[in-house]
């Protein structure tokens, strides 16, 4: 009871102690903000990942793909058998986007064009969801919409068919006008010229169409006014870019929307690969808020894609694809659906490369993992430094409290005893340091947004910044089994170093500890 | 000092001579154990301070009697204090043995001690040691939270709290019950200090120089409670002092010179 009461005491009235804590308080407060804001970001983009990639895609090593995906999607069925809950077979292929920026000028983009079927490629992953247009979400289509794109978008511009009629017609006009400058700059030359009236642009950001032709929608045989071409979905970093405007509010400029026409270049299959183009329409944007895959991203009809590429063999109709995207009911064990199908596809037989989603992104996980481990360790080291403030505060008091270990020795308390009392207080000095510390950690995750934007306010610096990151807000989630282990490991420390002081008060010597003055 | 009438214990070393009744007085026979209560048998102690050997005590030898209440005396440097300690097993002897109660102690386990220390050995000091961050109940009840376990504490804290209490009360210190030592006064201390010595109901009191830090008056009070507990209530006590007028009041005497207790 002495060394629950003493601790205590001590707790109370030895404030030198308390402040050495303060370490381990901003310790334990940092690690539960940084496990929280890793843990957000990892379950954020887990997830994201997880609706774009599927659970298991089983991948042809060849651009040319593989024939008769019928055939493979009914062995897979087999392979899989219950756990199955959709399969989509898709085509992924290199390619160059030009977009349209100015007369004579193309924005150039790498991108990985998939041929998607529209019927069944909602079933293996999230896609759908993450599509600007709320009626792409319920039904994947590619044919373009009137309007109503990204409605929870204020400064997202006018898109769809109205925005294309109004572009054609001015376009129109503007070829017109520029026809008509042209007749008169011929005549000019034996009278006086006239001045020309352009169109005022109704749009602002539209870019001038290019006046001596090479238009993408040039090659589009059917009027632009009533007709598009086979529909693109693009990733809406690769049509656009995100800047900062003169107020300091993160917006995005677009260089196409839907409506527009765009370019594509890619190769053909066959050996060698021969390299077409066509002209897309862009009928919606992909917005997954991961930045390597809104950048890089590209969809369209599969079918289309496999008529462009040459896939469909003219003589037998076999149609090739490159992947088959296989989404499982959850629970199921991911890596030993992955091996089944691994056993069932031989490599020698089937050059197919059968990869879970975390396989394909084991770098990404794994730098996220490393990164997290680090900073354990570094905020760790943290507090063992301050378990060393803790040590030499203890050692301070235990020379303070020299006598009375003496005292309490002369009463017949035993060394293991008065040992207890300092491990006792520096347990309750860990308690209440972590307690603190968890208490402050909470809060600040759990206000984390307003904190940032408080101190971008104050340092007028960004703290976070969508552009970099494409989450509008910092996602954090707090795991009880990791404030556990942070509590406990923080406790410990405290422990850890109030065991040598401890073990040197109970091997005071009761006479000599008590005639110290 | 010198008017004080100097009667060691040790019946081999001297005839101890008694001042008190004739029923309780010392024996200067050894034979009979059953009356001596606490026997030192050729205690040597020296300390060493580097390659300085300092010999403290040289060979004590005395016995006190159940009952008794003995002062040691002698001028400082004289081992006094390392004699009681080495009687309240606070340190062990170079060589010689303390026995209590017929069984040796000097050599205990330190369980055995820290027990012995607890249940049967009651200390008060000059400077009263009562610990700072404890009220004066708290501190007295110290020596029953030492011998019970937290559960047993708490279970009986109120018999525990209330035989403190009487002690307090007995002591003159009711109204100091919740004060912390620094709002004592020197006095008040030692008798909270006295109540904290006996809370454990010991066999023996060992005092070190208990009035050797108050004035006269309060001094003699110190010692009338000491009497008195030694009257009343049959308890053995063995208290070191320099002060002549003090140790008149014992009932025997212990001179020690030189490390040795001094033959008259």
């Amino acid at each position: 009871m002495y060394k629950l009461l003493l601790s205590w005491r001590y707790l109370r009235t030895r404030y030198i102690a308390l402040a050495s804590i303060i370490s381990v308080t901003l310790g334990v407060a940092t690690l539960v903000i940084v496990n929280a804001v890793m843990a957000g970001f990892t379950a954020e983009a887990n997830k994201r990942l997880n609706g774009i990639l599927s659970d298991i895609v089983v991948e042809s090593h060849s651009l040319n793909g593989f024939g008769n995906p019928e055939w493979h999607a009914a062995e897979i069925g087999k392979v899989v058998g219950e756990d199955l809950a959709g399969m989509t077979a898709t085509v992924h292929v290199p390619a160059m986007l030009s977009i349209p920026i100015a007369e004579s000028e193309y924005l150039t983009r790498q991108v990985n064009l998939i041929g998607v079927d529209v019927a069944t490629y909602a079933e293996v992953g999230d896609f759908a969801k993450y599509l600007l247009h709320p009626a792409n979400h319920d039904r994947l289509c590619f044919t373009l919409h009137e309007d109503g794109y990204a409605p929870n978008r204020a400064d997202f511009p006018k898109a769809g068919w109205r925005y294309r009629r109004e572009r054609v017609a001015y376009e129109r006009a503007y070829r017109t006008q520029v026809e008509i400058e042209r007749e008169r700059a011929r005549r000019a030359e034996t009278g006086p010229a006239a001045s020309a009236e352009v169109p005022a642009d109704p749009y602002g950001t539209l870019v001038a169409p290019d006046p001596y032709g090479a238009q993408p929608a040039e090659s589009v045989t059917q009027d632009p006014m009533t007709a598009q071409s086979v529909g693109v979905i693009l990733g809406i970093a690769v049509c656009s870019q995100r800047v900062k405007d003169e107020d300091g509010v993160v917006r995005d400029f677009f260089f196409c929307r839907p409506g527009d026409d765009v370019k594509i270049t890619l190769p053909t299959a066959g050996s060698p690969p021969k390299v077409i183009s066509d002209v897309l329409t862009v009928v919606d944007m992909y917005e997954s808020k991961m930045s390597e895959y809104d950048s890089t991203l590209a969809f369209m009809p599969l079918e289309q894609l496999q008529h462009l590429r040459g896939m469909i063999d003219p003589q037998s109709a076999t149609r090739y694809v490159t992947s088959i995207l296989i989404k499982l009911k959850p629970g199921t064990d991911l890596n030993a659906v992955r091996d089944r199908l691994q056993q069932r596809f031989p490599v020698r037989r089937y050059p197919y490369r059968i990869q879970t989603w975390r396989d394909m992104q084991g770098p990404l996980l794994a730098a996220v993992q490393l990164e997290t481990t680090i900073l354990n360790i570094l905020l760790f080291l943290i507090i063992a430094v301050a378990g060393f403030g803790i040590l030499a505060t203890f050692y301070m008091i235990v020379v303070e409290k020299t006598r009375d270990v003496g005292i309490l020795k002369a009463l017949g308390a035993p060394s293991r005893g008065v040992m207890s009392i300092f491990l006792g207080y520096g347990f309750s000095l860990g308690l209440a340091g972590s307690g603190v510390g968890l208490v402050l950690g909470l809060l600040f995750v759990r206000y984390i947004n307003q904190i940032a934007a408080g101190l971008e306010w104050v340092t007028g610096r960004p703290v976070f910044d969508p552009t970099v990151y494409y989450f509008q807000e910092i996602p954090a989630i707090v795991q009880t089994h990791t404030v556990v282990g942070v509590m406990v490991g923080a406790v410990l420390i405290a422990v850890l170093a109030s065991v040598l002081p401890a073990r040197h008060a109970a091997k005071l010597h009761p006479v000599e500890a008590l005639r110290y003055e | 000092m010198s008017s004080t009438r100097t009667l060691p214990c040790h019946p081999v070393a001297v005839r101890p001579v008694w001042r008190g009744s004739p029923e309780s007085s010392c024996e200067d026979t050894p034979t009979d154990d059953a009356r001596w209560q606490l026997t030192a048998r050729d205690l040597h102690k020296t300390y060493h301070k580097g390659k300085l050997s300092i010999p403290v005590l040289r060979g004590v030898d005395f016995s006190i009697r159940r009952g008794g209440f003995t002062a040691i005396v002698g001028q400082s440097g004289s081992g006094k204090t390392t004699l009681l300690h080495l009687l309240a097993t606070l340190d062990a002897p170079d060589a010689g043995e303390v026995n209590f109660e017929g069984r040796r102690i000097d050599n205990l386990a330190p369980f055995s001690r820290d027990r012995l220390r607890n249940r049967s050995l009651g200390m008060i000091f000059q400077f009263y040691h009562l610990l700072p961050e404890l009220s004066t109940v708290e501190n007295v009840l110290t020596p029953i939270m030492i011998s019970e376990g937290v559960w047993r504490y708490w279970r009986s804290r109120r018999v525990y709290t209330k035989r403190a209490t009487q002690l307090l009360d007995m002591m003159g210190l009711a109204h100091r019950l919740h004060h912390k030592p620094r709002e004592l006064s020197g006095g008040e201390m030692q008798r909270a200090a006295i109540a904290r010595a006996l809370i454990a109901q010991p066999k023996l009191l060992l005092a070190d120089e208990p009035t050797g830090n108050l004035d006269r008056q309060t001094g003699h009070e110190i010692l009338a409670i000491l009497r008195s507990l030694n009257r009343d209530q049959n308890l053995t006590i063995v208290m070191v002092t320099h002060d002549a007028a003090i140790a008149q009041q014992a009932d025997c005497t212990v001179r020690l010179v030189e490390g040795r207790v001094q033959s008259e």
